[in-house]
């Protein structure tokens, strides 16, 4: 089926959130998953269904720029 | 204050813009806005408001400047490498405008200063580039209730958005905890193309500078994402999230000290 991620339209086999993840690769950990624009929890994504034409946002930690410890 | 004929002359571009004019030229000189991190995003943030003729920038960072940090960290110069980032900041600061006050904090951000630090400022442009830094400033700015710009950079890629403590979606409403140690890379391990760094602070300086003059729509309730490979920006839609463990309708974090522990027991294992 299609489904648009990150706002690119791709063909996908994965049936749910949790097995999308996996066919690329991406640890659960590392990122927070939109599904049409709603977040959803990370224990949820194995069971969540996926649909022809569901909008997916895979949202990664990203740093920046200077390295300010805390503790 | 009236303004003098030298700042009226120095401002004027500011001044001639309908939404900003002298009032709004006021407004920002009588805005303090705290910059957290020195480096990459820092830089153009500070050089930026500056310029703007903020009245008194706060600077936050622990570090002296490093070789490698002159290929993104422009308020730094090659003659500065050793010397501590907030010293450096500061002078290239009071040097393009001697109107602004510069406090600097040459200091790590912790539990003890966090609260204490951000009441002396309206504002919090965070540009720091670890997650336990992030998700401190995230949780400080929402029980100071100060207005916060959130920017991260990593690789090619950059994002920002605006948090209202409270009326918009905060950094935990998306990411509810820290990354596990070791699963997201840093700049230091993953590179990151030194421009990008002037193109989302400067971003984030736009932003905190509409906030201050009230005019615009602030950047809340979306993610900005830039992707320069492909030279494109997206916006990505977000919203406060009722299970937020900060934000949400039945907080877990309800004081910053324990937002704190988590993030230290967080660097106990980093260290280990
Ligand atoms: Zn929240």
């Amino acid at each position: 089926m299609f489904v648009k991620i990150n706002g690119k339209k791709e063909e996908i086999r994965a049936g749910t959130l949790g097995a999308l993840l996996k066919s690329k690769d991406i640890e659960p950990q590392m990122v927070s998953v939109e599904l049409n624009n709603q977040i959803i929890a990370r224990p949820d994504l194995a069971d969540t269904p996926l649909k022809e034409g569901d909008a997916i946002e895979l949202l990664f930690f990203m740093g920046g720029g200077a390295n300010t410890h805390v503790c | 204050m009236a303004f003098t004929e030298e700042q009226l002359v120095r401002y004027s571009r500011h001044i001639i813009l309908s939404e900003v004019g002298g009032k709004g030229q006021k407004k920002i000189r009588q805005a303090g806005v705290l910059v957290i991190g020195a480096g990459g995003l820092g830089s153009p943030i500070a050089l930026y408001l500056a310029a703007a003729g903020i009245g008194k920038i706060g600077l936050i960072d622990a570090d002296n400047v490093d070789l490698t940090n002159l290929q993104r960290q422009i308020i730094h110069h090659t003659t500065d490498v050793g010397r501590p980032k907030v010293l450096s900041a500061a002078e290239k600061i009071k040097d393009l405008n001697p109107d602004v006050e510069v406090i600097t904090y040459q200091k790590h951000l912790d539990a003890e200063n966090a609260l204490k630090i951000f009441a002396d400022f309206g504002y919090v442009i965070d540009g720091t580039d670890n997650f336990p830094a992030k998700f401190l400033i995230n949780d400080a700015a929402f029980f100071a209730k100060k207005p916060l710009i959130h920017g991260g950079i990593l690789r090619f890629d950059g994002q920002l958005f605006t948090i209202l403590p409270g009326e918009s979606a905060c950094y935990r409403c998306i990411f509810p905890e820290l990354p596990p140690q070791g699963v997201v890379p840093s700049c230091q391990e993953a590179g990151v193309l030194g421009a990008l760094a002037g193109l989302i602070g400067t971003l984030q300086a736009t932003e905190v500078i509409k906030l201050i003059l009230g005019i615009g729509n602030p950047l809340t309730n979306r993610i900005l994402a830039y992707h320069a490979l492909e030279t494109l920006f997206r916006e990505i839609k977000i919203k406060k999230n009722p299970h937020c463990p900060l934000c949400g309708s039945s907080p877990s974090i309800t004081k910053l000290e324990m937002a704190i522990q988590e993030v230290c027991d967080f660097n106990s294992l980093e260290s280990a």
